[in-house]
């Protein structure tokens, strides 16, 4: 096999290539192998630790993740090859022989024990006062090993400054143990390739370009990284504190907004199985917590469908009649702020393409220091806005300059998944033990349609939902509403809906097939990004665009640790919520209607909307200085 | 003064040495064909002379009957190893050996394209060998259908290293061929299936490229006459340290020790470090032992130390050594080495217990074991050997009398 | 830096991949050349060549940092790279450290003010019998004593 030489190789060395034989059916496609005297039968190829965890034997790892491609380098899952002098990392040997196989003799045993040990001597600082406390991997070895002392010492003083440049993203190289996931989920994953190890030896240490602040280099703020990351070596800049103090603060005034992601995966941070929302009891808790109103942030994802969808019908109007050539489509979705960041830095001459309206969150900051203010009479300087998102970007976004048409910063906090259950476990409440309620008025509870911007592919079936029906006057032709095109984690799916009989406002689109591009990650917003300068997205009209794998669910916030299988369960656990909610189109929730029929009278798109919901992009490139 | 370079080949001997005409080798090659030329360096029983001993022939067969559209020769001249300056010896002074040795493994396995992969410190080398190449180009021992042998094409390129230990380790120089870090790949895939851009690639020693024209054209029963049982041929020995007359010497495979320090005219010899940095430090009472695969085994560094040396002060220059050559990516060789180091601190010191030194001895083990590479497989040799066979000095004299390693 | 010194860069960084290849297996060739005329690799050089190679800055710069003929900080006209392994240490690289640091006036580690030499360690040169031994620019020296090192470092340019 070779490498193409058009494709860029990533930069973590060729992942596993296994030369297989001429003739594979003449070995019957699989290979009998003897793993601790137990003789298995296993596909042709299959490395020694699937091998074993399909045969009931847990061999313990550390740089290998489902996620990402084989490193081999913390060689915490040695095992014995008979025949070999040396112990061979399973995670990466390929068995394509009748190889025999110990798991556990001394050899193996002593040789991760001295592993952990090692990284141990270099991992500043103790566990009782680590955030991943009992939620990390490395600490789990050592009690899996019996590790119960520092055999070869323990660093007394950190070797690095923690780097706290970012709005998002923390780094403390003190307690990296170098598995290099984060860099293999920075450049190999998402493609953004601001991580990399830097130097050689005992000097070697993941960092970025010329060792520079995270806040000056090309980071998109995703917070992959973090999700991925074993250790406390990444984390989110946390303002639960200040939250905590907004709280206690008699005069202030600190509503909650919750985004669709976190409560289909907040019970997992609690000791639940992934797949089970907690919507109601959420609301529940954050009451007890101290917060004053509890909103929905799927209120403004149905606003959000609103603008945008309006943005895009005006768009298709000025494209197909007024022939207007200076309309740029298709048009790309605003809601993601690490998609935001990566098209600012790597195609800031596109940035005209994505739509204008502002993401959900932000949406709501505005509307509740503005609208929410006037209706419940309360000064927005006393308004502090906090946001619960499955995100890190999120908290770069807030603080993003031009976030303040409210004439206030309009969203104070983005607080991640996993902030939020610390805040909960620290208020001394368990969130699955907790009664139902609802979201408070006057925004309520929202539709099913804002709650599936969770899952990829959410924001296009929502904004198809009431596009469709607003041009065509029916329901999208797909059974009880799930379109199914748009569902589903391939990395870029590609469908398109037919517009007919419209209605008589809207007959300029009668017989147009609107195509529709969806794709997650930003390796695959790479990809499509390559097919528009190409010129091959002509005939596409709306792309829906999550810088996270799996969409927001997957996002940087959410609890650790994260896998396809993990983000699947999430995703069923936001469509079978939304099958049971009364209202699943944007545009039937009543709170929205109401909004545009007593505060932003001019409508979608209207001088107010734009004002409020409707933003500017920076070009930022990627040059850095 | 700016060397000569022309000064250290010390003796001549049997094979290696021994007359040969440039371009008899491939014109033999081309005589025998491929599957003779196989047999006969089966015959010869070559092993990889780089230290790991792997045979020649195992390799070369196993990517002759890879089938791809491209296929390598990578001549490993990133020579780092301390203690060892035999390749450059043979670069300089028999160049022919060495190139006439690559498109000789070319015609072999079907490769199109050699590499040299020469370490950034010998760069001076660069224009001499260069001149050489175009050299061999003029003569039609390089280029298209070379001495009219029809679809017989091959090419050697220099690519210069820059100063990474570990990239003498054949998927790490692998990887700094294709621009990355110096750092090894996991294995298998082995380079002879997946090597160079993903292509078949062998992967030979300076060494024992040169071996290859000798062979061929005088046959692997005339290569095997020399040497033992298990280590066929004649070996270069980089000998360098304490003795009257360090250079590079070709002896035969077998040659005792003890021989070869006469030989080398070192008086008051302590210990001898067979192997270099990687290797194992020996002491008197095993002088009696035979340099070959199957006893003393070596790449050909050894380093004499005389009474006045300090070992723990020689250890204590191996470990800084592996400290910052480790490419560290994997854990035992990153932290392990500095451990190491730590524990050769400590013991000058005197701040140590002797189960604390056990583990460190134990670490070495799994260091040993459980390496990606050869570098940390054996980067805890010297530290294990010498604190074995020095015992007595290290831990129990008052080390008065012994001089500095740095006086 | 100046915009006319950038153009210059760029324009040889141009004209370096054209030469090269923008392939990944190119990089290090490259980077020795651009080390080889201007004594470092400028953050902004190593953005060019990531532009020109459609790679990231930042693997430009982990390669440069993996390899100790590479650097990222401008230096001297001339590169002094001292053996410091153990058969150049046995034969007397201490006194010739001394004597070179001290006639230069400056560490290991460090450039003279005038930019005229730039001093470092090495690790084994292949000149064990021969030690101590030096490498200055891509030149070897050998059989040194504390005299003859200085001797020849002051008559360098």
């Amino acid at each position: 096999m070779s490498k193409s030489e058009n494709i860029r190789i990533p930069v973590s060395q060729q992942a596993l290539i296994v030369e297989k034989p001429i003739d594979i059916t003449a070995i019957g496609g699989t290979v009998t192998i003897q793993i601790n005297e137990k003789k298995v039968s296993v596909p042709f190829g299959t490395t020694i630790l699937d091998a074993c965890k399909e045969n009931q034997i847990h061999i313990p790892t550390l740089c290998h993740h489902p996620d990402l491609c084989i490193a081999g380098v913390c060689r915490i899952c040695v095992v014995e090859v008979e025949g070999l002098r040396t112990l061979q990392t399973s995670c990466s040997f390929p068995v394509t022989s009748p190889i025999k196989i110990h798991t556990s003799t001394e050899k193996v045993r002593k040789a991760r024990r001295h592993i952990i040990d090692l990284l141990l001597s270099e991992h500043y600082g103790e566990c009782y006062s680590c955030f991943r406390n009992e939620n990390c991997e490395l600490q789990s070895l050592a009690k899996e090993y019996g590790v119960d002392g520092y055999s070869f010492g323990h660093i007394l003083e950190p070797k690095y400054k923690v780097d706290k440049s970012s709005a998002a993203v923390i780094r403390d190289m003190n307690k990296c143990i170098l598995c290099k996931r984060c860099v293999r989920t920075c450049i190999d994953l998402q493609e953004v390739g601001v991580l990399e190890a830097i130097k050689r030896g005992h000097d070697t240490h993941v960092g970025t370009f010329l060792d520079k602040p995270l806040a000056d280099v090309i980071c998109i703020n995703c917070g992959q990284c973090i999700n991925r990351c074993p250790t406390a070596a990444l984390r989110a800049n946390d303002p639960s504190d200040e939250i905590w103090n907004a709280i206690d603060d008699p005069k202030k005034h600190v509503v909650i907004q919750t985004a669709p992601s976190p409560r289909a995966a907040i019970g997992e941070e609690f000791g639940i199985e992934p797949g089970h929302s907690f919507t109601g009891e959420l609301n529940t808790a954050l009451r007890r917590i101290g917060f004053d109103k509890v909103f929905d942030t799927n209120f403004t994802a149905d606003l959000t469908i609103m603008e945008e969808g309006t943005e895009l019908i005006r768009r298709l109007k000025k494209v197909v009649v007024e022939k207007d050539s200076s309309v740029k489509l298709p048009q790309f979705t605003s809601c993601s702020p690490g998609w935001i960041k990566f098209i600012e830095h790597f195609y800031p001459e596109y940035l005209d393409y994505l739509s204008s309206a502002k993401s959900p969150q932000q949406m709501f900051g505005a509307v509740i220091k503005t609208f929410y203010a006037k209706e419940s009479k309360i000064d927005p300087a006393d308004i502090i806005t906090v946001a619960l998102m499955p995100c890190a970007a999120k908290k770069f976004e807030c603080n993003r300059p031009e976030m303040n048409a409210s004439g206030f910063k309009d969203v104070d906090y983005g607080l991640t998944t996993r902030e939020m259950a610390k805040m909960i476990r620290e208020a001394g409440i368990h969130l699955p033990e907790m009664p139902k309620s609802n979201f408070d008025e006057p925004f309520g509870n929202a539709s099913g349609a804002g709650l599936i911007f969770g899952a990829t592919g959410g924001v296009m079936e929502a904004a198809l939902r009431t596009v469709y029906e607003l041009v065509t006057g029916r329901e999208v032709p797909f059974e009880n509403l799930r379109i199914e095109p748009c569902r589903g984690f391939e990395g870029i799916k590609q469908a398109y809906i037919k517009l007919d009989n419209c209605v008589e406002s809207y007959n300029f689109l009668e017989g147009v097939e609107l195509k529709f591009i969806v794709a997650h990650g930003t390796a695959n917003a790479k990809k499509v990004m390559e097919m528009l300068q190409r010129g091959e997205l002509r005939d596409v009209h709306f792309v829906e665009i999550m810088a996270c794998p799996g969409g927001c669910l997957g996002g940087g916030g959410q609890p650790i640790p994260t896998s396809e299988e993990i983000r699947r369960k999430r995703a069923q656990a936001i469509y079978e919520e939304e099958e049971g909610l009364p209202v699943r189109k944007s545009h039937e929730n009543v709170h929205i209607k109401y909004i545009y029929e007593n505060f932003l009278t001019d409508g979608p798109c209207g001088e107010l909307s734009h004002k409020l919901l409707h933003t500017h992009y920076t070009k930022r490139g990627k040059y850095i200085s | 003064m700016e060397t000569t370079l022309k000064t250290s080949k010390k003796r001549t001997g049997p094979v290696l040495f021994s007359n040969y005409q440039q371009a008899d080798g491939i014109k033999k090659a081309i005589e025998l064909g491929r599957e003779n030329i196989l047999l006969e360096l089966k015959n010869s029983g070559l092993k990889g002379r780089g230290g790991a001993g792997f045979s020649t022939a195992t390799k070369w067969m196993l990517s002759a009957a890879a089938n791809a559209e491209k296929k390598f020769i990578v001549c490993n001249a990133d020579e780092g190893e301390p203690g060892t300056f035999k390749d450059r010896v043979l670069l300089l002074e028999y160049p022919e050996l060495v190139f006439d040795g690559m498109v000789i493994a070319g015609f072999t396995i079907g490769a199109k394209k050699g590499i040299v992969y020469l370490r950034g410190e010998y760069e001076y080398m660069l224009p001499s060998l260069e001149g050489f190449l175009n050299k061999m180009k003029e003569e039609n021992l390089l280029g298209k259908n070379i001495l009219e042998k029809e679809g017989f094409d091959f090419d050697i390129n220099i690519r210069l290293g820059s100063g990474a230990y570990v990239c003498g380790e054949e998927t790490a120089l692998i990887e700094s061929l294709e621009g990355y870090r110096g750092e090894p790949r996991n294995r298998p895939p082995f380079p002879v299936n997946t090597g160079y851009l993903g292509y078949p690639t062998v992967v030979n020693n300076v060494e024992t490229l040169a071996s290859i024209p000798h062979i061929i054209y005088k046959g692997g029963e005339w290569f095997k006459k020399n040497g033992t049982d298990k280590s066929k041929g004649s070996k270069l020995f980089s000998v360098s340290g304490d003795c009257g007359k360090p250079g590079v010497y070709e002896l035969q495979w077998g040659t005792k020790i003890s021989e070869l320090l006469e030989i080398v005219e070192a008086k008051n010899c302590k210990a001898v470090q067979v192997g270099g940095a990687s290797g194992v430090c020996l002491p008197k009472s095993q002088f009696n032992r035979s340099l070959a695969y199957e006893d003393a085994a070596t790449g050909g560094s050894i380093i004499i130390f005389d009474e006045s040396r300090n070992m723990l002060k020689i250890l204590k220059n191996f470990m800084e050594f592996f400290v910052e050559e480790s490419c560290g990516q994997c854990t035992p060789c990153r932290v392990g080495n500095t451990k190491l180091l730590e524990g050769v601190d400590n013991i000058g010191k005197g701040e140590y217990t002797f189960s604390y030194i056990n583990n460190l001895k134990e670490l070495g083990k799994t260091m040993q074991a459980a390496s990606k590479c050869g570098l940390g497989q054996s980067s805890p040799n010297s530290f294990i050997s010498i604190l074995d066979n020095f015992k007595e000095e290290i831990f129990y004299s008052n080390r008065k009398g012994i001089k500095n390693v740095k006086e | 830096m100046l915009v006319v010194e950038k153009n210059n860069l760029s324009y040889e960084i141009e004209r370096m991949v054209k030469e090269y290849g923008s392939d990944r297996q190119s990089l290090l060739q490259i980077l020795q050349a651009i080390q080889k005329k201007y004594k470092h690799i400028s953050d902004f050089a190593q953005q060019e060549i990531a532009r020109l190679m459609n790679i990231h800055p930042v693997e430009v710069y982990s390669v440069i940092s993996f390899y100790s003929f590479l650097s990222t900080e401008p230096k001297g006209r001339n590169i002094v790279r001292l053996c410091k392994t153990i058969a150049c240490d046995m034969a007397g690289k201490d006194a010739v450290e001394t004597a070179v640091k001290r006639e230069l006036g400056i560490s290991f580690g460090e450039t003279t003010n005038d930019q005229r030499i730039s001093l470092e360690y090495t690790n084994c040169l292949g000149m064990c019998d021969e030690g101590p031994a030096m490498l200055i620019n891509e030149k070897v020296y050998t059989h040194l004593d504390p005299e003859m090192a200085v001797n020849i470092l002051n008559e360098i340019k």
